[in-house]
């Protein structure tokens, strides 16, 4: 009977160390954390600025001074197929590699589930990008988080980010220049412009999920390759397109950074 | 063509106020009183477009747009303010300038356009490239060729100067310089500058009589002219080409660069007329430096291209007479009491450059 009480003690106290055997949630007004980590990457291996030389797809020799991105409208999806969407006026990221704190956003408040999906926006979509200005603060104001990601003459946000340089660019400078914008407006009923905000559904890898509980911390570690801008459905060449801005070979780019992330682990602490 | 007017370089100005107030005894409180500054839509004009209940005008908040639009502060280097190239006495354009010259004296590729009935305009630009008024004044400051700077800049150099952080406080009813507070003052501004009591509107009303050149000029125009540049406003806030010949070198491709599509290349806003006699030189280069020129290219001047605008495509010609009597109406177009209203002067202490 002693032996039996300590194999049971030993039992619990195993099961409540081992955290992915939680009890399901049941209670629909539990609410937990869940982070997000967005780690860039470029190929296999982490993202160096400035002083790394990369090879882009194509063959080019290249290093990358700057990559930055908005990602936006985030949803949680579980298993079953439930969706969590989180609060639109906190749904809003840039994440920038030359800021590391921009790589981790905590989401409260999310209902207790076991997630096994996110879908975000790459982009800021057309409605905030339309939005009065007082509707756009931190990340998204002008003045502060966009000053460097706004285009003034052509009112929208800049997506996306990825600057170097390349012996082989033709640029008179020898960089390169990719800002990706354009969100499909239709300003006095006039047809649609182009539009490079990018929806993307990630699975967590391994069947693993997002375990989220009252008292319980769910980090999902996502990896953004910067070469992955350049390299996919069509790769980019740094030396016959340097430059690439609010023009048609932008939407080439903005199909890249679809293919761009994934999730490459999740911590259920 | 450099300004020496700034608003309260740091603390220097206020103190000299203060300095000045006292020894003359006599209360000076520049920028000029703002008495009653209330909106108010002529009879005859459509809703306002700008959202006027989302950035209700007030007096305080008129008197910082106005500081704001006059001060060389929003510029890199202090020279460039917006009535540098807006200027109230040509209904706020940039009168004898093709293109303007801005910062250090570089050069733009378009003619500054004038700012008035700025709360019903759809677009902004030549290309139409910005949808909100409020977010129109971030283009000049950072363009290269205009003022130079950075949004974020403006704003800490505004946040540093103590007769702002008051100016602030008194339009917004609490302490805090930011760029919605900045660009919704401005707007506050821009939105007042309302043109709607010319000749040719005192005449609609009945009040004023026009000479049987301007009748003719007029009855001219609403056949002719008026499909595309629409009364009361003068504009359709459409995108046209009307046929200004691309140049050989630096064409500007104008709305296509914003839709990037064929159909809009060499497409330009329609500008409004009113004050146009005013506001010369013309076209979205400023090529033309006289109506007369205007109404030669309107006299079958046009330049071929895809986009042509289909009403100038089979033959659109204009007779001596009719060029005489049109240039006679387009001038019962311009508004004195706008360019004179005191409201929108420049404050103590501005000196307009060339």
């Amino acid at each position: 009977m002693k032996q039996n009480i300590l194999l049971f003690s030993i039992l619990t106290i195993l099961a409540s160390c081992s955290k992915d055997s939680t009890a399901p949630a049941n209670d629909p007004n539990e609410k937990g954390v869940v982070v997000l980590e967005f780690d860039n990457r470029a190929g296999t291996d982490d993202l160096i600025l400035n002083n790394q030389q990369y090879r882009n797809a194509t063959g080019e020799s290249l290093t990358i001074s700057k990559f930055a991105y908005y990602v936006s409208n985030f949803r949680l999806i579980t298993a079953s197929g439930q969706v969590y969407t989180v609060p639109q006026d906190s749904s809003y990221l840039l994440i920038s590699e030359d800021n590391k704190a921009s790589g981790f956003h905590t989401l409260y408040n999310v209902p207790a589930g076991d997630y096994t999906q996110v879908k975000f926006m790459i982009g800021v979509d057309s409605a905030r990008n339309t939005m009065d200005i007082s509707k756009r603060p931190g990340v998204l104001d002008p003045a502060e988080g966009a000053a460097d990601m706004y285009w003034s003459w052509n009112s929208g946000y800049i997506f996306a980010k990825l600057e170097g340089g390349s012996p082989a660019s033709t640029d008179a400078q020898k960089l390169f220049r990719y800002h990706i914008g354009l969100y499909g407006g239709n300003f006095n009923n006039g047809p649609r412009t182009l539009n490079n905000t990018r929806e993307v559904t990630l699975t967590i890898p391994n069947n693993g999920k997002a375990i989220v509980r009252r008292d319980r911390r769910a980090q999902i570690h996502f990896f953004a390759d910067a070469l992955k801008m350049l390299n996919g459905t069509t790769n980019v060449s740094v030396a016959v397109n340097p430059n690439v801005m609010a023009g048609p070979y932008s939407e080439k780019i903005a199909d890249n950074y679809t293919q761009m992330f994934n999730i490459d682990h999740v911590h259920n602490e | 063509m450099h300004h020496r007017y700034r608003w309260g370089r740091g603390i220097v100005l206020p103190l000299l106020t203060v300095v000045t107030s006292v020894a003359c005894h006599k209360q000076s409180t520049p920028p000029g009183p703002a008495t009653n500054i209330t909106f108010v839509k002529p009879a005859g004009f459509p809703e306002p477009v700008y959202r006027l209940a989302d950035n209700p005008v007030t007096n305080d908040g008129f008197a910082l747009g106005k500081v704001l639009f006059y001060d060389g502060v929003l510029s890199r280097d202090g020279t460039i303010s917006c009535a540098s190239c807006h200027i109230q006495a040509n209904a706020f354009t940039h009168h004898g300038h093709d293109v303007s010259h801005g910062i250090e004296d570089r050069l733009g590729t378009r003619n500054s356009p004038p700012i008035q009935n700025l709360a019903w305009s759809t677009t902004f630009f030549w290309d139409g490239g910005v949808h909100d008024l409020d977010l129109q004044p971030i283009a000049p400051i950072e363009n290269p060729v205009e003022m130079d700077d950075k949004l974020n800049n403006v704003i800490g150099k505004l946040q540093r100067n103590n007769r702002y952080q008051q100016l602030f406080e008194k339009a917004f009813g609490s302490p805090g310089i930011n760029s919605t507070r900045m660009l919704k003052a401005l707007s506050q501004f821009m939105v007042m500058l309302v043109s709607a009591d010319s000749r040719y509107d005192r005449f609609i009303a009945g009040k004023e009589n026009f000479s049987e050149t301007e009748k003719k000029g007029l009855a001219l125009f609403e056949q002719r002219c008026a499909s595309c540049h629409k009364p009361p406003l003068f504009t359709d806030n459409s995108f046209r080409n009307n046929g200004v010949a691309p140049r050989p070198f630096g064409t500007d491709s104008g709305r296509a660069k914003i839709t990037l599509l064929e159909e809009d290349l060499y497409k330009f806003k329609v500008p409004s007329l009113r004050n146009v006699a005013l506001t010369a030189p013309y076209m979205h280069d400023g090529r033309f430096g006289s109506l007369e020129s205007v109404m030669n290219h309107y006299d079958n001047g046009f330049y071929p291209t895809a986009s042509l605008d289909p009403v100038f495509k089979s033959g659109f010609t204009l007779s001596q007479d009719d060029k005489q009597a049109l240039i006679a109406f387009l001038k019962t177009l311009s508004d004195k009491g706008f360019i004179t209203d005191e409201r929108f002067a420049p404050p103590p202490g501005f000196v307009q450059g060339d």
